[in-house]
């Protein structure tokens, strides 16, 4: 009991920032109208391709001799930055379109 | 110490960039510049992250540099080279490196942290989900490009799935209780999370990828803050959250629009009771329209309203119906497009295809303000849609679409319906739109067809 008590005061400030966040996700795209789904769903998945700086924490802590660890953490840094870079393009891409036809 | 500090305020205004982003790209005025504020705040927190650290190895900062250009050109070549029909399975190809960078994480840092119950136990789930998520999302993919047709079902497949969960979490708990520092129990962890998230995406129809997809985005989300709990990193933490809970909502908004709920999806209730009880069979005599008789009867009208589905998207058709539609217009018919919140292959999808084909704005009608329209129509033209305007969703409570919204188009005056076959769409179940009297039915390929209608209608 005492081991959980302590894990949640050592993190409190953590566990304020995801339950504030939950409430900012929801409340944020309460009102999407169902034509932004796609890319909505789409610049959502780039975003939380923010995992990328776990992995190049990753690669900063790791020694340069260990080869194994750090040929690991170099594919993470490539799938990452897929994630990151293909979401965003891709959104942008769709977002595009949209764009077009306000002009006329 | 400095360093540390501007790090953090870097982290603070990355997160910010990604809240304005979010509420910009529900706003199709906003949405574009939206999207670029969230890549320049990552842009920042990458660079930051790189910058303030510490300096190390100049080894590991070109390995670092070398893997996100790696990264950076593939990424940037798919992403521009994709067609915009198959822009679901990219987002799911993409959610999918997102899952398996979580879960390399995890792997890495198991050994740093052997003998810390809390920090095992965040590495734990963030591997497990980040696993599922990615075996899950590399399965969604193939579906929808096709390379896997059917639905694999295991007999018994959802208790074998729920047994599977179970030791799969089971395991998880050992190792982070038990203190454990055995690789091979990790590996073991790893291997049953991406058996798992085989067995929980193989069942699941291809019509509810989408929401499929969108749940494994909210999956990586959460694998994500994770990383950020595991590295005390707010960035992650809270661009993490904020998908987990966005995309969260977002799945069961597409649950509401298709009205399924959320439980029948994953455990797959749809696809078994749609095909043997399918609600009931209309029967009735089918009427054919011929190529030149649909270009008349369309050419005479007034007001035509097209209905765009999934078939459309399929056979890529989406540039001959805009020309259609300006022929149209030029000899002073009034054409509009009905979308319904599903059409296309995933919510909101159709409004792309037809975008991408500069379709006009101001063209395309949602569901609530078409509806009334449709009994002053002289011709509704459905392409490759049959879910969305069948209306046992509103006459039949023994159907399984019951209580769907659709689009009414039995109310005008005329139906045309293009449609490859008489086979039933996704639900599995007769449409009895098929037999009304105002009903002619053009069969073919969508492309095919509308490109010889178009010909027919310059000859008039």
């Amino acid at each position: 009991m005492s081991s959980i008590l302590a894990f949640l005061g050592e993190n409190i400030q953590m566990i304020y920032i995801v339950i504030l966040s939950i409430f900012v996700g929801v409340e944020v795209i309460s009102k999407v109208p169902s034509v932004l789904h796609t890319p909505l769903m789409s610049g959502a998945n780039a975003i939380h391709g923010v995992v990328i700086v776990g992995s190049i924490i990753v690669m900063l802590n790791t020694e340069p001799e260990n080869i194994l660890l750090l040929s690991l953490g170099f594919v993470a840094v490539v799938l990452g930055t897929l994630n990151v870079v293909g979401g965003f393009v891709v959104t942008d891409r769709m977002l595009e379109m949209f764009k077009k036809k306000e002009k006329k | 110490m400095n360093q540390k500090y501007i790090l953090d305020i870097i982290y603070l205004i990355a997160s910010v960039t990604f809240v304005i982003g979010l509420k910009m790209l529900s706003n199709p005025q906003t949405a574009r510049r939206g999207n670029l504020w969230a890549a320049f705040g990552m842009t920042l927190a990458v660079v930051g992250t790189i910058v303030m650290h510490d300096t190390v190895s100049p080894v590991i900062y070109a390995l670092i540099l070398g893997a996100i250009a790696v990264g950076t050109v593939i990424g940037w070549i798919t992403a521009k080279r994709v067609k915009m029909t198959a822009m679901p399975e990219l987002v799911s190809l993409f959610n999918g490196m997102g899952g398996a960078c979580a879960a390399l994480i995890s792997l890495l840092e198991f050994h740093h942290n052997v003998g810390q119950p809390g920090r095992v136990g965040i590495i734990m789930a963030g591997m497990i989900i980040g696993s599922v998520s990615f075996s899950g999302s590399i399965i969604a993919f193939m579906k929808l490009n096709g390379t896997l047709k059917k639905s694999i079902r295991l007999p018994h497949y959802n208790m074998i799935n729920t047994v599977l969960m179970f030791v799969t979490i089971a395991a998880g708990v050992f190792l982070t209780v038990s203190g454990s520092e055995s690789i091979g129990l990790l590996l073991g962890v790893f291997a049953l999370a991406l058996v798992y998230g085989v067995f929980f995406v193989a069942p699941i129809g291809g019509a509810d990828m989408p929401v499929v997809i969108s749940l494994l985005n909210s999956f990586t989300g959460l694998a994500a803050a994770f990383g950020g709990f595991l590295y005390n990193n707010q960035v992650m933490l809270t661009g993490g959250i904020l998908v987990g809970s966005a995309g969260t909502l977002l799945t069961l908004a597409m649950c509401t629009a298709m009205n399924r709920p959320l439980f029948n999806v994953i455990f797959g209730a749809f696809g078994e009771t749609a095909a043997t009880t399918g609600g009931s069979k209309t029967g009735g005599t089918i009427k054919d329209i011929s190529i030149s008789d649909a270009a008349v009867l369309m050419n005479y009208s007034k007001k035509v309203i097209i209905v765009p589905g999934y078939g459309l998207a399929v056979a890529q058709a989406q540039h001959v119906i805009h020309e259609l539609e300006k022929l149209l217009e030029e000899r002073g018919v009034d054409v509009k497009y009905a979308i319904h919140p599903v059409a296309g292959r995933m919510p909101g999808h159709m409004n792309v295809l037809l975008a991408e084909s500069n379709v006009d704005y101001s063209k395309l009608a949602e569901m609530e303000e078409v509806n009334p329209e449709f009994s002053n129509t002289d011709v509704v033209l459905v392409v490759g849609a049959n879910d969305v305007v069948n209306p046992a969703a509103k006459n039949d409570s023994s159907s399984p679409i019951y209580g769907m919204p659709i689009l009414e188009v039995e109310n005008s005056h005329h139906i045309i319906i293009n449609k490859r076959s008489m086979n039933a769409g996704y639900a599995g179940i007769d449409n009895e739109l098929f037999y009304n009297p105002k009903t002619s039915m053009l069969f073919g390929d969508a492309k095919d067809a509308l490109t010889k209608l178009v010909t027919e209608l310059k000859t008039l």
